[in-house]
Order: structure tokens, then sequence, then C-alpha cells
């Protein structure tokens, strides 16, 4: 198994997320990309990019903290910061794109949606992931993925860093400090 | 939409307790000011509710009366989903001689998370924390500190001018009975502001200046360049004859009227932490003016006491 990607690597990967996505849109449509803070909030800001940049125009933006709806607070520890979720936007009734940078056990999605469902109803929620790395803990698969990492060890990360917030794109497989 | 890093981004929340402000460094209250911005969004959504703290209590325990503290922090309780229980000492076995302590531990005994309590004793809330397990949250003791009072003013002085550093706040009125004044003074202090107490010497006594505030006996003399002025509320069931002259010549010399209002900056933030004496130390239309932000205060104060209630029980997992 491959264990780390580097720059050109990531865009490439992203932009083949956002062409899938493209495919399943008409570039009329109305939609929502929101991304899951910190990470997935880059992702969805560089998808949202890309489409715009396809003629994609009617998109609205929104990001989600998760941290209030997390149901694993005992095992993480102290919490940093909480931030605020921004969702300007009515979510109700159009197509709703959830977009997170891993998925492991699921757990921060099933925070994520039950999050969204005291916003509003949207008319369907897709998942979004730049990496699938197994692990689920829950019933919940993702409809667009960027990288099937598969048989990542439970004792190991996988770090997704960003130029947005790390300086750098790369996706790497470490074992856990 | 852009990913910013908060200043206080990188602290860690320890506390268990939250008793003073004389306690926390100035990062730890940043911490708590950037931590209720989150929640005040919560407070505009059309479901206003997170389920932070479901399955976790919290009891009001209040032996003085009050009114905004106790149904904010009740508020603030339920908008976390954590259930609330009322406690005061009308009608409870505090009448029939109970300690505090024995109160406390008994209410404790049935698996309570978080006690708020709002005590006339200086140094309760502290005395309370060395003797429970659960958190501990000091909603007023005496004339000691108010510390939620003392964020939620911060909060809405950051909210309003931007920042707190380099403004000069006037907190004017009933200083030495004030638990309000000496939570905004250390927050104040700690935070960069400079703090100018004002009011007769027997209400504002030199021993102030030992804090880091300056005090002042006539308000005329700084009214023109203070950038907020906090109007305190005198507090008759705590004032004792001699500190006080009248009335109306305290209103003449102490109190927010029109005249004086008109001598103030422009751009002056008028604050009161209620419950208002109207026309006493403050005129009804400053009071209800647009410089006021009274009602804002008592809004960002369910903001700031879900941020601590929130803060606290994440230690207690932290801790554990």
């Amino acid at each position: 198994m491959r264990n780390s990607y580097d720059e050109s690597d990531v865009r490439r990967i992203v932009e083949q997320l956002a062409t899938r996505i493209a495919s399943a849109f008409d570039v009329a449509d109305a939609f929502n990309i929101v991304g899951i803070r910190t990470r997935g909030e880059v992702i969805a800001e560089r998808l949202t990019q890309h489409l715009r940049s396809h003629k994609y125009t009617n998109i609205g933006r929104g990001v989600l903290d998760i941290t209030l709806y997390r149901d694993d607070l005992s095992e993480i520890g102290p919490r940093p910061l909480v931030r605020p979720t921004q969702l300007d936007i009515s979510i109700d009734g159009r197509p709703l794109l959830l977009v997170d940078d891993v998925l492991f056990t699921g757990r921060s999605v099933r925070s994520a949606l039950d999050l969204l469902a005291d916003f509003g109803r949207p008319s369907v929620i897709r998942l979004v992931v730049l990496v699938d790395r197994g692990g689920r803990e829950l019933p919940i698969q993702p409809d667009f993925v960027g990288l099937t990492l598969c048989d990542v060890p439970r004792d190991h990360r996988v770090n997704v860093r960003l130029r947005e917030t790390d300086g750098r794109d790369e996706i790497s497989v470490e074992p856990k400090a | 939409m852009t990913v910013t890093a908060e200043p206080s981004a990188a602290l860690r929340w320890t506390r268990r307790h939250l008793l003073t402000l004389e306690s926390l460094s100035a990062d730890e209250i940043r911490f708590v000011l950037d931590t209720a911005d989150s929640f005040k969004e919560v407070s505009t959504r059309s479901i206003k509710k997170v389920p932070a703290l479901r399955g976790r209590v919290v009891v009001n325990a209040f032996f003085e009366d009050s009114t905004r503290t106790r149904t904010s922090f009740s508020l603030a309780a339920s908008r976390l989903s954590a259930d609330v229980i009322d406690f005061s000492e009308k009608g409870s076995s505090v009448s029939k001689g109970e300690t505090l302590i024995d109160t406390a531990r008994n209410i404790e005994a049935m698996g309570v998370d978080v006690i708020v309590i709002r005590h006339a004793a200086a140094g309760s809330a502290e005395v309370l924390s060395r003797t429970v397990r659960c958190s501990v949250v000091n909603a007023g003791d005496g004339a000691h500190e108010h510390p939620t009072q003392g964020l939620l003013d911060l909060y809405t002085i950051r909210e309003r001018f931007g920042k707190i550093e380099g403004l000069r706040v006037a907190i004017v009125g009933d200083i030495v009975n004030s638990r309000v004044a000496r939570s905004n003074l250390w927050g104040l202090t700690k935070l960069g502001a400079e703090v100018i107490l004002v009011g007769p010497p027997t209400l504002v006594p030199k021993a102030f200046e030992k804090l880091g505030a300056k005090v002042v006996h006539d308000f005329d003399s700084v009214i023109g360049n203070v950038d907020v002025v906090n109007m305190l509320r005198i507090q008759f069931e705590r004032i004792k004859s001699s500190q006080f002259p009248t009335v109306r010549e305290f209103t003449r010399f102490f109190g927010l009227t029109a005249e004086r209002f008109g001598r103030c900056k422009k751009d002056v933030f008028v604050m009161h932490p209620g419950p208002m004496n109207r026309g006493l130390e403050i005129s009804s239309h400053i009071a209800d003016g647009p410089q006021s932000g009274i009602l804002t205060q008592v809004t960002n104060g369910l903001a700031v006491r879900m941020a601590v209630l929130y803060l606290v029980t994440q230690a207690q997992i932290s801790a554990a």
C-alpha cells in the first residue's frame, strides 16, 4: 500500500472528485456544499472553486462545527476551541453535499447529520470525502470518494494536510504517535 | 468562507470550576469569550439547542434573589440539553438550619454534574468547590465576584469595539459592595483596558488602586474621555446608611443624567448589570437609547453561560 501522496497527487484527486460531482449535477442546478471544520471546509472550498469555474454558479456554501454533537467527547480529552457553524443559506429542499477530509468510523458524519437536521431538510444529502480509509462503526457510506485506502491498521492515522491549514498539501499514513 | 486561527485556539481549557476572574489568565478569559461566540450562533438557529450536555444535570442553587442570572443559567443549561434543577433557599431545608456544605453534598449525591451557586458569603463558591466532586460555577458570592457577569460584560464590550485593549472604562457607583465591579476590574485589566472607578469616597475607597484601577470621586472630570460607562446599581440591601447621602445627591453627582450624557464621547457605550434603579443611577431615556448595551448584555449573558457550562463539564471529562 502506498502511504504518502504529495501536492500533485492531492490536486489530481480533488480535480477528479470535482469532475465526478459535476457529472451528477446540471450547471443550472441549485445545490449546497457544506464542509466539516477544519479540513473538510478547505476541501469544500476547493471543490466549489472548481465547479464555479465550470459554470456551476448556483452553489450555496456553509461550514459546520460538529464539536457539540459528538458522541465520543469522553474519548478525546480536552477539546480545542468550539467554532461557530455558518449556515446562512437555507438548506431546505435542495441537494446538499457534505464534505469531510477522512472517512473512518463514520461518527463525525453522524454528528454532522444530526447538526444538519437542526437546520432544515435538504432534498438529499450526499457524502463527499477526500479519503475513505475504511473502519466504519456506523452504517454510513460515502457517495463521492477521492482516494480509497484499504487495510489501514487501526493504530495508524491517515493525516490529510492542506496548504490553507498546514502550509502544504499531503496525504500520509503514519503510526499513531 | 475562510479558515482563520483565533488567537486563543491553541489553548486547552482545563478548569473544572469557574470561581473568579482573578484566578483566570488573559488567555483563558479570551478562550471563554471565543467559545461564547460559537454559542451565540446557536441562539440564532430555529432549533436553539445542541446536544453537548445531554444526560447531565445542572443545579441552580441560589441562596440570594435573582431574576436575570438564574433564568440565564437555566436557559443556557437547557439549550445545551442538560436537565436543570432549581433550588432556592426559601422552602428548602436551609431554613431548617442545614449548612451550605451539607446541602450541597446532598444535592451532589443525587448525581449532579454542575452546581451553579449564588450566596451572600464571599468565598462560598470556592469553599464548595473544595468539598464536592462536581463542577462549581460562581453566580455571585457576596461582594467578592460574579465571574459570568464580568465575562458577559467583556464579551459585550469586545463585540461593540472589536477589542478591549486600550479602551478606557468607567465603572460608576457603589463599587465597594459590588461583585460585578470586582469581576469587571479583574477581567478588564487583564485584557489591557484602563479601569476608572467612580463614586463617593464612602463607596469607592482608595484601596482599589492597589488592584490596578484609577479611583476618581468626580464623575465630571472623566466623563468626556471614557469609551464605556458601566453604571452599577445602588444596592440598598447592602449599603449602610453612613455610606450614602441621599438619592438626590447621588444622582446629582454620580447619576448618568441627560445633561452628563451630553458631555460623553459621541460613541460612548452605556452598560448596566441590572436591575436598574431608573432615574437614580441612570436616566430612563439613556438606558433605553441607542447607545445602551443593557439588553445586549442580557442576550450575550446566555451565550457566555452556555460556554462556561460547556467548558467546565468538558474539563471533568479530561480530568477523569
